[in-house]
């Protein structure tokens, strides 16, 4: 690596943290489908209906912390240019936006059509 | 190349910023397939559905729920997995050790082969259970998203075995890893991609 490319980027994480993040990384999707099983699963019951309305939110949240747990250390934006992190950010600000507007604007207009 | 690579405004090497470029236009492209899969969400007007048993009410067909979480679960894990073998050969290039380079780069290769070899499956599978592109807006928004999804993965299996064979004949030493680092930066995307679109396709009903 080049001595200019040094000054702007420190030492990467190292095996052991790549495999720590790793089986994090397993147990949040093991998580996910847990949650999914727990909420309408053939054995999901009372308890099950009572996890319902915080399905999505928590679905969410826990892609979020992979999202960002990939992004910060195997893509190395924790420790690279901030003018990378700002590459790859400002666009999926811009995509969770339009994600967002047309959710909106179509569940709207939907509800408008069905005169709900 | 790295070892001559020039002086930059930046001062960071221009590969990398144009990867990273790249990546971020990616992102509004994936947010276009995800956004168009959402709108149309639950609004098909006959099966198959994803998550619910639709009888057509003219033959009296009846569809079940076609999708199913256990194959999509391991395909998920592994390309999970093939993210973190990916920097753990990044990491063997960076420090020379061309035995860690060409085994996690291997074992990378055949986490993302799975992942695409699944896919196909879950498509053929689909198909015959009668979902197709033109059937209803679930199958004409699901086979868009995840198909793109499916050729950038394919795509980045294409990249990767071309590194995996530079590897092979030597010609990837500590001073071109920013090479290995680069086809990388673009496997994690297509897994971060598969992140978001895991739960919101396969999971929230």
């Amino acid at each position: 690596m080049d001595a200019h490319e040094t000054a702007h980027e420190t030492a990467h994480p190292t095996p052991g943290t790549y495999a720590k993040i790793g089986l994090f990384l397993f147990v949040l999707t093991a998580l996910e489908v847990g949650l999914y099983e727990g909420t309408y699963g053939d054995h999901a019951g009372a308890f099950g209906a009572s996890l319902q309305p915080f399905f999505v939110p928590l679905l969410l949240a826990l892609s979020a912390i992979k999202f960002a747990l990939v992004a910060m250390y195997y893509m190395h934006l924790k420790n690279d240019s901030k003018l990378f992190s700002g590459v790859f950010v400002f666009p999926i600000i811009i995509a969770t936006v339009i994600i967002l507007g047309l959710v909106v604007l179509q569940a709207y207009h939907w509800a408008f059509a069905t005169g709900g | 190349m790295s070892e001559h690579a020039l002086e930059t405004s930046t001062g960071l090497d221009s590969r990398k910023l144009a990867i990273w470029t790249f990546i971020g236009s990616e992102c509004l492209f994936f947010a276009s397939l995800i956004s168009n899969y959402l709108v149309h969400k639950g609004k098909s007007l006959v099966g198959p559905l994803p998550h619910e048993t639709w009888t057509d009410p003219a033959s009296g067909q009846v569809f079940e729920p076609i999708i199913e979480i256990p194959l999509v679960t391991v395909g998920t894990a592994l390309l999970l997995f093939s993210s973190l073998f990916v920097v753990l050969a990044l990491n063997g290039a960076q420090k020379g050790n061309r035995k860690q380079l060409i085994g996690w780069l291997g074992a990378t290769l055949l986490c993302g082969m799975f992942f695409v070899g699944m896919q196909v499956y879950e498509f053929t599978h689909f198909v015959h259970k009668g979902l197709t592109l033109q059937r209803n807006l679930f199958g004409a928004s699901f086979f868009v998203l995840t198909g793109f999804h499916g050729t950038h993965v394919t795509i980045g299996v294409i990249w990767l075995f071309t590194m995996f064979i530079l590897a092979l004949r030597g010609q990837l030493p500590a001073k071109r890893a920013v090479n290995l680092e680069i086809a990388a930066l673009y496997w994690h995307f297509v897994d971060v991609v598969w992140i978001i679109i895991f739960p919101v396709v396969y999971l929230i009903k």
